[in-house]
């Protein structure tokens, strides 16, 4: 076999391993919210339980990049994949370990009396979900311009969460019997404000390795 | 039509404070065409090299890059029925224009091969002979004073101030290769012309002239043909590449290695050519 015939090889596995553990985030994330509108605390344990599977494999792409740049010396567009991929993985990995805590967090609440709304936290969900899978689709197709949009996009699940927090704010002070549920609330609408700036993060590393254009902190 | 960026901007990398410099262009080249007899080995090659950087050539077999770096200092005049169009501008002044003298020019712009091709003499001699027959040293003191200078910027003077009237022969491959820069650098040229310098040497021979190339670069302008593109990354400032007697893309080296404007280029660097 020819040497760039392995590299592409070894390309293509390593961008089959970053898009599994994108769909892993994405299923944990969306599990995790199940587990908190259905009140269902076995699917929360199971995101729990499957989270070290998602560090094995976040550990997994690391050692494939450090090999491919250690024996392949990739450049150019080689070389800008494997830096994202490796500077995504980890990525990746935190937004899965929000859904872990949205699933502790589901759990907890799950041992409470529910309350009667969930505010606004299923749109924000929902709009996390979308960003994310536009995301690993942006990345899939190097398609830097709507990974561009996503990024704007993340501008909707900030005024929501903002919206989300006078909301519980509020709540706390008129309904101080639920504050300790509330203060929960708050902080699963905090970890999907959290997703939606690593989403933003996974589209500006789709924008590097397209464009070879550093738009972080521009 | 090659790309170039416009008025590179160096920055310095030495242990004093990193400063910023606007380079001055050393070599100017401008619609160069280079023929062996009916054929012709280089297209409309047109490309500037700032002062006191290392330009790398990189390019498949047969793309005219060492036939373009012997434009340079005229090597190629001693092949019969080789002919050149075009301008070769070393601080502003033709190379080849009429009465152009070819010693002087190849005083100022020094070569070391891709082969270490130290003379039978003695280490001492061989970085001495420049000197010699071009009759630039006075006293014997001075002489020494010269050879000795030569081998300390050849990072050579430490292995050999102890054994200076040996064979040069008796010399390893890499410190022979630094010899012959010793040689080159001995009769003080302006630019240096390296034709794949390391290509023969182990890997911790070709580290210490590419350590050698990166101090070098400080007091010269040095151009460097290199099939290992990874040296070309390590050691130069600027990267050209070419293909098929043509200068396909000439830019800032990490711009090549990362991100280069053409398409060709890339599929070069990256393995895809072909």
């Amino acid at each position: 076999m020819d040497t760039h015939r392995h590299l592409d090889d070894e390309l293509s596995s390593l961008r089959d391993r970053v898009l599994l553990l994108g769909g892993e985030a994405e299923q944990a994330l969306e599990r995790a919210m199940y587990s908190l509108s259905e009140r269902d605390s076995e699917v929360a344990q199971q995101v729990l339980d499957h989270d070290d599977q998602v560090d094995s494999l976040e550990v997994e792409i690391d050692r494939q990049c450090i090999d491919i740049i250690a024996l392949r010396q990739p450049a150019a567009r080689d070389l800008r994949f494997v830096i994202s991929v490796a500077k995504m993985a980890p990525v990746l990995e935190r937004i899965a370990d929000h859904a872990c805590n949205i699933a502790r967090a589901a759990i907890d609440l799950n041992n409470e009396p529910e309350l009667k709304s969930v505010l606004d936290l299923s749109r924000m969900a929902q709009h996390a979900l979308i960003m994310l899978r536009s995301a690993l689709d942006a990345f899939t197709s190097s398609d830097a311009a709507t990974a561009r949009e996503i990024i704007k996009s993340d501008s909707e699940i900030n005024d929501l969460y903002n919206h989300t927090f006078h909301r519980l704010i509020e709540l706390m002070v008129t309904e101080p019997a639920t504050a300790t549920r509330d203060a929960r609330l708050l902080f699963v609408a905090k970890h999907l404000e959290r997703i939606g700036d690593y989403v933003t993060d996974i589209c500006e590393l789709t924008v590097y390795m397209a464009e070879a254009a550093f738009i972080k902190h521009t | 039509m090659p790309v170039q960026t416009a008025a590179p901007r160096i920055e310095v990398r030495a242990s004093a404070p990193v400063e910023t410099i606007s380079a001055r262009t050393k070599v100017a080249v401008r619609n160069l065409d280079f023929f062996y007899g009916r054929v012709q080995a280089l297209h409309q090659i047109s490309i500037e090299i700032p002062e006191r950087i290392v330009m790398a050539f990189i390019g498949p077999s047969g793309c005219g890059k060492s036939t373009f770096l012997r434009t340079l200092n005229r090597m190629n005049d001693v092949i019969p029925g080789t002919r050149v169009g075009g301008e070769v501008l070393i601080d502003d002044h033709d190379i080849y224009a009429p009465g152009t003298d070819v010693v002087d020019l190849r005083r100022r712009v020094g070569m070391v091969f891709q082969k270490s091709n130290p003379f039978p003499k003695s280490i001492f001699d061989n970085v001495a002979y420049g000197l010699r027959i071009n009759r630039v040293t006075g006293s014997g003191s001075e002489l020494e004073g010269r050879v000795e200078q030569a081998l300390k910027d050849a990072a050579l003077w430490n292995e050999v101030k102890d054994r200076l009237k040996t064979s040069a022969l008796s010399l390893s491959g890499g410190q022979q290769q630094r010899l012959c820069i010793a040689r080159a650098l001995a009769i003080r040229p302006e630019v240096l012309l390296m034709d794949e310098p390391a290509s023969a040497l182990d890997p911790i021979a070709t580290s210490k002239i590419e350590e050698l190339i990166f101090d070098l670069k400080k007091q010269y302008t040095i151009v460097i043909v290199t099939h290992n593109m990874q040296q070309a990354a390590r050691v130069s400032d600027r990267t050209a590449f070419f293909l098929l007697g043509k200068l396909i893309e000439v830019n800032a080296t990490e711009k090549i290695f990362t991100a280069p404007n053409v398409k060709t280029t890339e599929d070069y660097i990256t393995g895809r050519f072909g």
